[in-house]
Order: structure tokens, then C-alpha cells, then sequence
């Protein structure tokens, strides 16, 4: 049979299946694949919030969706093309998302009478016409992969496990993937089981060649490889960047880390992926809550390390008086905050933006922070590299805001020369700076207003810090009211002396009237949607906060020099309130807290409104 | 050496072989140094009279003998009269916030393996914010020594009852009397299993710095309950340990390979095991010598010292003073540090080059 190939130039696929349907790591190998073929990609996982829910329910359900292209793309998608569907929970829950003509693989073999029954399908959908609307292929993934697997030394269960990669496969043959890599990895992973190994593998072959030779699968598709800037690269998840970008921060300054953390959804993994590195002199320290680990982290920052800490947003609640004390004893810190949904516990596999006024202001007397947001998966490694110099070189607690959409999303980074890093080396103060050979821990770097840095185990310069007032100089206990609004001010201008680039604002034909701006992990779907409104005729500038605390100091100018600035937010506009307060400009605020992304499609048609009414 | 003490890796005897030098790793000096270069230069500020005065001149006359560098001494509080002590001592020092000073000065002890880390902390600042630090400190058993100042009483902020004061206290937050049952501090610390754990009194310099030196020596997490004097909120509160007339009556003086005997002529008593599996305090002259426990603090099993400290319910019968258990096991520093060691030494330095092309990479261009 000859099958036809057609070209197209960018695909959303959309794995779905029961929590223990193997569906992420299925979406992890497709995606190592579509990385090694050099499309451009952008994926998103979305895992349940029960860690075993009832197998089949619609709680039960994970998934995970992987856009990939020959040309840059900005986000994981907002319409699959293909669902994959490994039971009718899986086809429940992710049909409304499905534009219509799009491909279903579904997997007959799950769609009994009592599955369909769990999650309340009155008939079974794959034998009626109700999705007369879509390209239905309906495939016995379970029992083809069983019958394959035929006289292998496995179990059953085993060989009824090894049923996505078979899905795999199918979807391997479908976009013309590499195999090598997923033959490669499953030969790793069970290596110990050898036999397991083999079976996978058979599988994954099973499924090529069933996509190969049956019927149902008359097209398969061919997307040419992206043209990105040369270089080296991988594909990497917003958690693993910062892991990455805090190590390497550490590095640059010359300072060992240590890790103090409390296990949080979605954070936990910086916390995994660091206690894997101890060879770089990183110490990960799980403590008893929150508060113990950003303490201890500010203990060792106190001695000399790049101290850290990793949590959500209801541990950044619990911190906040020891940031305080960070501020007031003007010691290094970093607090990563891989925000989610909230008030109190709200959704914790779920993303939004919502903790922005806390890292702000959310501590007791005039606590300054500089605060940080990552843009994208891979800009979490830029801007943790960013929040350790700046936390080293002010000597300063600094907030990185990351966001649950950035933690489990994914694209490919070009990996960076370590010599294209900064230099943030801090030297240790180790001689006196004060009369007759005393030290004085407040006096100031006249330039930058950081204090000195003097750590225990240098001689002649014993001092003692707190949380008390500080005499201007000497770090003294003083409660002299002017004393203490000198102080006020200067630690309040040292984090708004702080060197922070210029605000950039794309506008491809330099005239656009309405500026639509962002923060955070907003950048992927706002870039994507002023991408449609230019390729629509209209004009829309476009420019993206990494540093919101202090602002770049062209930010004033940016905002005034455009007739209107939209500002989407995964908030009720808390950076909107900000910048109104602070440059008097009226702020057009588009709010969704629904714990998604935005899609493109969506900021795409709020754009057009605001050029509209302009 | 039993398997048990020894650490996950099976390497290096338990805590690298410094049980007993709690102090080994730290640099030493030999120029010769005396109290006032323990002094700073900050004006003290407690109430005339407050036993803290007491407890500093102790601890700056003690500091000298143990001929550490001074650069390499922290001491680090929490926040309460007790918690300014770091500074009234030239050495360094962190007075951080209310509860917290274990969990800082984990972070510290543990990444610097060269000094010798010091907690002062107040009853409410280790027992009531602070508890969970406290207890995950001395169960972790990081190298610290935890001086807790129990005046069972909230000084700092004017009077109001603390965990540690006993039921029926009458203070300005309970005028009708305090309600909850308080917190026998040195068995808190022997539930968490506290290697180290021991109790003495401001106004007792000679056993006071007797306890420091042994817990300092402790290389583990140590806990010092100093009965403490405040003059102003509760003042007396330790009276009958202190009075000649008193004191020897209910005073029970621990000390290892001793048999536990206190009290004077007819009144003299000794401490034995009772029948319900505890212990309990006897006529001496009702028991014969072999029958008297012999304290024995390297116990492993902190359930004997459990007992001891119980012996001070209800509360100032029989107060046992004096050094209640010193058990080396090894300590979190210890092990996280060999942990950093052993990844270097089987995989090699970190190299950030390779970190980060590391896992499945292509090249484009
Ligand atoms: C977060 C916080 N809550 C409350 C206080 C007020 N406060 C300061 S000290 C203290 C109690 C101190 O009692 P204790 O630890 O026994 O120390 P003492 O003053 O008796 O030495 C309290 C409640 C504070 N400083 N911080
Ligand atoms: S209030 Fe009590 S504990 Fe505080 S300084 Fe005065 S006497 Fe000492
Ligand atoms: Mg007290």
C-alpha cells in the first residue's frame, strides 16, 4: 500500500490516558525525538492533582501537549490537532478542547461498558456518530500490544503496560520521527530488566508498523526541521533552567549553595534536581517547614554560601519574616517562587500570577525586594543566573518568580558557552574599613549602597547582626528616629539603584499606537497572539518585564509613548495597579484566573479589540 | 564499633572519628586569651539583677579555656531579653527572629564545619514559636550547642506566662490563672532523642561552665537548660535550688558512674528503679547500695535519663541537675558534608560546562 505524505509546518499533538497510562513519559520521549529531529517545540504537561486517583475517572486523567514546527513557536498550543485518547476518561475530559476535524486515536480496547459508565458516557461514543466530527481512528492498542508482545518471558500486565509505547510508535510513523533515541532510552531505563526492555521496544515497533500497514492511517505528515540560531542545544523544563541557572549562579559568584526547602507542588522538583549535585559543593537541606528553610539558607548565607530557597506560593506566606530579617541584615538570599493557584491551598498543579504584590510588599515595615519573573522555560536559567547577582552583589534577598506553567513546560534552549556568563564574583571583605582598624558591617559601597560582606572565620572582624535597627555605619543597635529613616531610605535606594536593562519593545514597523505588555510566564501566548494581529495587517508593539522590582528605568517612557498598553495578567492586575500607582498611565488590564495559560487565540482577539477602539 | 554506628556510607568511623572533640575541626589559637577579649564593646541592657548577667560573665570567663579562634565562634539568638546576649560577646553573632535561631543556625552549622556554633534562646523563643525548630535541630543532631534560658516566663515582652510556667500562673495575660500544663524542657529534648542534654543554673558559675565544656566537647547537637533569674516577672523562681537551707534537700546532683544520692543526714535519700519501670526516690537508708541507680548518661537508650528528668514531677520535689545524657550519634553536618565529599570524590568536581550538555543535545548551523 502506498501511503501518502503531506507537508505541514506545525502540529499540536495531545497525549491523554489514566495516571497510570505512562502518558508523560510518552509525551517526554515524543518530544526527545521531535528535539533531535531540530523542530521548534513548546510542550505542556497537566498531571492530576490525586497522586493515584480511581483508575478510569476523569480526576484520573493526565496529558500532555507537545507543539512542534519548522519554524520558532511561542507556546505549547491552544487547539490539539490529534488527541491521543488511551480510555473514554482520557476522550471526556480533553474533547471540548478539540477543534473540530481534528484526529482521535482512541484506544477501543478501554472503551467498555463499565469504563464508559465511570465517567458517565450513556453509549459508547466510538460506535455512535456523536463524534461524526473529527477523524475518529479507533485502534485495540491494548490487545495489538498484547498480541505482539506474544512470547515474550512478561507477564500480561506487563506487556499491557507497554501500550503507549506502541502509541508511541503509531505516532513515531505518523510524523516521520527518529526511533533511535526511544530505542536507546528504553534499552537504558530497564536494563536491569532486560526482557521488559526488549518487549517496550517491540512495542514501540509494533506501532510503527501498524501505522505502516493498516488502513485507518492513509497520511502520514512530515514537518521540516526549524531554522534556529546555530548553536548546541536540549530541551529543558522551566525547573530544571532554574535548577540549572541557581547552580550555575553559584558558580559564577564563586560561592557554594545551600538549598533550604520544604517539599511544595510545583517546586519540589528544584529541590530533586539540586540534592542530585552535591559534586558542585551544593548542600540541599530538607527542612521541617518553611520557615527552617529559608532560616537555614540564611544561616549559610550568613557564613559564606549562596543561600537559597524553593517553594510555592503559601510557603513564600510563611518566609516572609525572615526576608524581612534578609533585608534588614542585607545578606544574600534567593526565594524562588513557583507560583500556583491559589488563595490558602487553591489548585496546586494549576499556574497563575497571582503572587506578585506579595513578593513585593508582602512583609512587615518598608521591605524592599527586587523582584524577578522568568519569561520562559529556558529563561528560568537566565534570570536565576540574574536573581544570584543580584542577591551577591547587593547583598539582598531576591524574589524569582516562576509559575507553574514555566516549572512543567518545556522548550528547546540553546545551551550557553559558560563563558558567555557574568562574572559574579563578590569578594569577601576581609581587611577593616573603619578608624583604627575597626569594622564597620553598614558601611556602604558608595556606588551600588551594599554593605560589606565580613563571614565568620575572619579574624579581627567580629560583628554581630539582627533584626533590630542598625546604626548607619557601625551596625549598632540604635532606635535614634533619624538614624532609622536614613535607614528606611537607604536600603530602599539601594534596590532602586539596582542595574537592570532598558525594557525592549518589538514593533516591527516602528508606528504601532497600542502596546500590549507582559510579565512572566505570559510571554509565550502574548508574543504568539501579536504575531496573528501583525499577520492579520494590524500594529501592536509588544514588550515583556523580566525585572519588576526595580522597573527598568525606561519603563515610564515606554508605557507613555503609546496611545494604549494592554496589560494581560493571570491576576485581577496586580502589575497593572503597580504601574498606574506608579507612572499615572492608564492600563488597560485583560484578567483570566482560571489556573491556565492563556491562549494566543484568545489574547489575539483582546488585542484586536483595543486597536479597535483606538 | 557496632554497625549501628556507623554512618550511611560505612566510610569513615561515626562523625569522622570526633566524638568527644566537638571542637576538632574548629581553628585554634595559642596566643593567650582572656574574658575581656570576649567583651564587646556594647553597653549590657538587662534589668539590674536579671540572672543573664550571671550567665555571661560565666560564659566570657569560660570562652577563653576552650583556646578557639575567636573569628570562628558564633553565637546566634532568637529574639527575647535572652536572645541579646550575642551582643555583649566579640565574637560573631546573628540575633535573628523570634524562634528561628535553630533552623539559622542549622543552615550555618552545616556549611561551616569550622566553627563552633552557639544558640541562645529564651523558654518561649525555643518551646513555643521555636518548638518545632527546637525539636528538629536536636533530632537531626547538628553540631550545636543550645543554651536555653529558662526563666518560665516571658520576659522581653513584660510578663506574660510561658511554657514552661507551672499551671495556675497569675500574669497579666492570665489573671485567673494559666491553664496549660507546662513543658519539662529536658524531657522535650529527650524525647527528640538529643545526644546531649543538660540542665544547670545561672548563679552556679563552677557547674555552669562545667556543663559548657562537656557540651562543647559534644559533637552533636547539645541542649542546656540554664534555670535563669528574672528578677523583674518572676523572681524567685528557682529560690529553693538556690537557698543553703533548701537547696541539698531537693537538689539532685547527676553525675556519670555515680550512684544517685542527694539530701543531708536523716534526710538523705537516693534514686532507684521502681517497680512500674521507672525510677523513684527513696530513703537512703532504706535501700542498700546495690540497689541505687548509678547514672550512667552514655546510656544509648535515653529512656533511663527519660525517667531522671521526670523525677522533677511534680515540679521542684526533686530536681535533678547536671549532665542528664551524652550519647555521640552521628551528626547531620557530619554526614552532609561526607555526602558533598563522596559525590566529588566518585564523580569528580562539578563542571558547569558539562551540567549543562548534559541529557539528549543536537546542533543546529
Ligand atoms: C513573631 C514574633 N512574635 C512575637 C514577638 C514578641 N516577643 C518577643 S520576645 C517574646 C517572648 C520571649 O520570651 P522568652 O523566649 O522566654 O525570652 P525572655 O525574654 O524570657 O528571655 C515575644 C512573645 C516577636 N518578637 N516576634
Ligand atoms: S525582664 Fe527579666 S529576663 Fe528580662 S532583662 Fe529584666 S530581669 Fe532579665
Ligand atoms: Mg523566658
Amino acid at each position: 500500500m502506498t501511503k501518502q505524505v503531506q507537508q505541514l509546518d506545525r502540529v499540536i499533538i495531545r497525549f491523554a490516558g489514566d495516571s497510570g497510562d505512562g502518558m508523560q513519559l510518552t509525551g517526554d520521549r515524543f518530544t526527545a525525538e521531535t528535539a533531535q529531529f531540530g523542530n521548534d517545540l513548546s510542550t505542556l504537561p497537566n498531571f492530576p492533582a490525586e497522586i493515584r486517583a480511581p483508575a478510569g475517572t476523569l480526576p484520573g486523567v493526565s496529558s500532555f501537549q507537545l507543539h512542534f514546527a519548522d519554524h520558532d513557536i511561542l507556546t505549547p498550543g491552544d487547539a490539539p490537532n490529534v488527541l491521543v485518547a488511551m480510555n473514554p476518561a482520557a476522550l471526556k475530559a480533553n474533547i471540548g478542547d478539540l477543534p473540530r476535524g481534528a484526529d482521535i486515536i482512541a484506544n477501543t480496547d478501554e472503551f467498555t461498558k463499565r469504563n464508559l459508565q465511570k465517567v458517565g458516557y450513556p453509549g459508547n461514543p466510538l460506535e455512535d456518530d456523536s463524534l461524526k466530527e473529527w477523524r475518529l481512528h479507533a485502534v485495540p492498542l491494548t490487545s495489538l500490544t498484547v498480541r505482539a508482545l506474544d512470547g515474550f518471558d512478561i507477564s500480561k500486565k506487563d506487556a499491557e503496560r507497554a501500550k503507549n509505547m506502541f502509541a508511541l510508535g503509531l505516532l513515531s510513523w505518523m510524523y516521520n520521527r527518529p526511533t533511535e533515541g526511544t530505542i536507546k532510552f528504553l534499552e537504558s531505563k530497564f536494563a536491569r530488566k532486560p526482557e521488559i526492555a526488549k518487549a517496550n521496544i517491540a512495542a514501540f515497533q509494533a506501532g510503527w508498523n501498524y501505522g505502516e500497514t493498516t488502513e485507518s492511517f492513509s497520511v502520514s505528515y512530515e514537518i521540516k526541521p526549524a531554522t534556529l540560531a546555530p548553536g548546541v542545544y536540549r530541551n529543558i523544563s522551566g525547573n530544571q533552567a532554574l535548577s540549572y541557572g541557581l547552580i550555575a549562579g553559584a558558580v559564577q559568584a564563586k560561592l557554594p549553595l545551600f538549598l533550604g526547602s520544604y517539599p511544595i507542588t510545583p517546586a519540589s522538583d528544584i529541590l530533586h534536581e539540586l540534592s542530585k549535585h552535591k559534586r558542585f559543593g551544593i548542600r540541599t537541606f530538607q527542612a521541617e517547614d518553611e520557615i527552617a528553610g529559608v532560616a537555614a539558607a540564611l544561616g549559610a548565607s550568613f557564613g559564606g554560601s549562596l543561600g537559597v530557597t524553593t517553594t510555592s506560593g503559601p510557603g513564600v506566606a510563611l518566609k516572609a519574616e525572615t526576608v524581612g530579617l534578609a533585608v534588614t541584615t542585607e545578606l544574600p538570599l534567593i526565594v524562588v517562587d513557583v507560583q500556583r493557584a491559589g488563595p490558602s491551598t487553591g489548585m496546586p498543579t494549576k499556574t497563575e500570577q497571582t503572587d506578585l504584590l506579595m513578593a513585593m510588599y508582602g512583609r512587615n515595615g518598608e521591605s524592599p525586594v527586587p523582584v524577578l519573573a522568568p519569561a520562559t522555560p529556558s529563561d528560568c536559567f537566565t534570570m536565576a543566573v540574574e536573581a544570584a547577582r543580584i542577591a551577591v552583589k547587593y547583598r539582598t534577598p531576591v524574589m524569582l518568580l516562576s509559575d507553574g506553567y514555566l516549572a512543567n513546560g518545556s522548550e528547546p534552549w540553546r545551551i550557553p558557552e559558560v563563558s558567555e556568563l557574568p562574572d559574579i564574583t563578590a569578594p569577601f571583605t576581609t581587611e577593616p574599613n573603619g578608624e583604627d582598624g575597626t569594622y564597620l558591617p553598614f558601611k556602604r559601597d558608595p556606588e551600588t549602597l551594599a554593605r560589606p560582606w565580613a563571614v565568620p572565620g575572619t579574624p579581627g572582624l567580629e560583628h554581630r547582626i539582627g533584626g533590630i535597627e542598625k546604626a548607619d555605619g557601625t551596625g549598632n543597635i540604635s532606635y535614634d528616629p533619624d538614624n532609622h529613616d536614613r535607614m528606611v531610605r537607604l536600603r530602599q535606594a539601594k534596590i532602586d539603584g539596582i542595574d537592570v536593562p532598558d525594557l525592549t519593545v518589538d514593533d516591527p514597523g516602528g508606528d504601532a499606537r497600542v502596546l500590549v505588555l507582559g510579565w512572566g510566564s505570559t510571554y509565550g501566548p502574548i508574543a504568539a497572539a501579536a504575531r496573528r494581529v501583525r499577520a492579520a495587517g494590524h500594529k501592536v508593539a509588544q514588550a515583556h518585564l523580566r525585572h519588576l522590582n526595580p522597573l527598568p528605568a525606561n519603563t515610564g517612557e515606554v508605557l507613555r509613548s503609546y496611545d494604549k498598553v494592554l496589560l494581560p495578567e493571570i491576576n485581577l492586575g496586580q502589575l497593572a495597579m503597580l504601574l498606574r500607582a506608579r507612572f499615572l498611565v492608564d492600563v488597560i488590564s485583560y484578567n483570566r484566573v482560571r489556573g491556565l495559560p492563556f491562549k494566543a487565540e484568545e489574547l489575539a482577539a483582546v488585542i484586536g479589540e483595543v486597536i479597535e477602539s483606538d | 564499633m557496632t554497625s549501628a554506628e556507623l554512618p550511611a556510607s560505612g566510610r569513615t568511623p561515626l562523625n569522622g572519628g570526633l566524638n568527644g572533640k566537638g571542637l576538632a575541626l574548629i581553628p585554634r589559637t595559642d596566643a593567650k586569651q582572656t574574658l575581656k577579649d570576649f567583651k564587646s564593646d556594647q553597653e549590657v541592657r538587662w534589668c539590674p539583677g536579671c540572672g543573664d548577667y550571671a550567665i555571661l560573665a560565666a560564659v566570657q570567663s569560660f570562652l577563653p579555656e576552650l583556646g578557639l579562634r575567636r573569628e570562628n565562634i558564633v553565637f546566634v539568638s532568637g529574639i527575647g531579653c535572652s536572645s541579646r546576649f550575642p551582643y555583649y560577646l566579640n565574637t560573631y553573632g546573628f540575633h535573628s527572629i523570634h524562634g528561628r535561631a535553630p533552623a539559622i543556625a542549622t543552615g550555618l552549622a552545616a556549611s561551616r564545619p569550622d566553627l563552633s556554633v552557639w544558640v541562645i534562646t529564651g523558654d518561649g523563643d525555643a518551646l513555643s514559636i521555636g518548638g518545632n525548630h527546637l525539636i528538629h535541630a536536636l533530632r537531626r543532631n547538628v553540631n550545636l550547642n543550645i543554651l536555653l534560658f529558662n526563666n518560665r516566663i516571658y520576659g522581653l515582652t513584660k510578663g506574660q506566662y510561658s511554657p514552661t510556667s507551672e499551671i495556675g500562673k497569675i500574669t497579666k495575660s492570665t489573671p485567673m490563672g494559666s491553664l496549660d500544663k507546662p513543658f519539662n524542657p529536658i524531657s522535650l529534648a529527650l524525647g527528640a532523642e538529643a545526644g546531649f542534654v543538660a540542665r544547670t543554673m545561672d548563679s552556679d558559675r563552677k557547674h555552669l561552665q562545667g556543663v559548657l565544656r562537656q557540651a562543647a566537647e559534644h559533637r552533636g547537637a547539645s541542649l542546656v537548660e540554664i534555670y535563669q533569674n528574672c528578677n523583674i516577672f518572676n523572681d524567685g523562681a528557682f529560690d529553693t535550688l538556690k537557698d543553703p537551707g533548701t537547696r541539698d534537700e531537693i537538689t539532685v546532683r547527676l553525675e556519670h558512674g555515680q550512684p544517685i544520692v542527694f539530701g543531708t543526714g536523716e534526710n538523705e535519700r537516693a534514686v532507684r528503679l521502681s517497680p512500674t519501670g521507672g525510677v523513684e526516690v527513696v530513703r537512703r537508708a532504706e535501700v542498700s547500695d546495690g540497689e541505687i541507680l548509678v547514672h550512667d548518661a552514655h546510656n544509648p537508650d535515653p529512656s533511663l535519663a527519660f525517667a531522671l528528668s521526670r523525677l522533677d514531677e511534680p515540679a521542684f520535689e526533686h530536681v535533678p541537675m547536671g549532665v542528664f545524657r551524652s550519647v555521640d550519634r552521628p551528626s547531620y553536618d557530619h554526614l552532609l558534608n561526607e555526602q558533598v565529599a563522596t559525590a566529588t570524590a566518585d564523580k569528580g568536581e562539578g563542571s558547569l560546562a558539562d551540567l549543562l550538555h548534559g541529557g539528549d543535545t543536537w546542533t543546529i548551523g
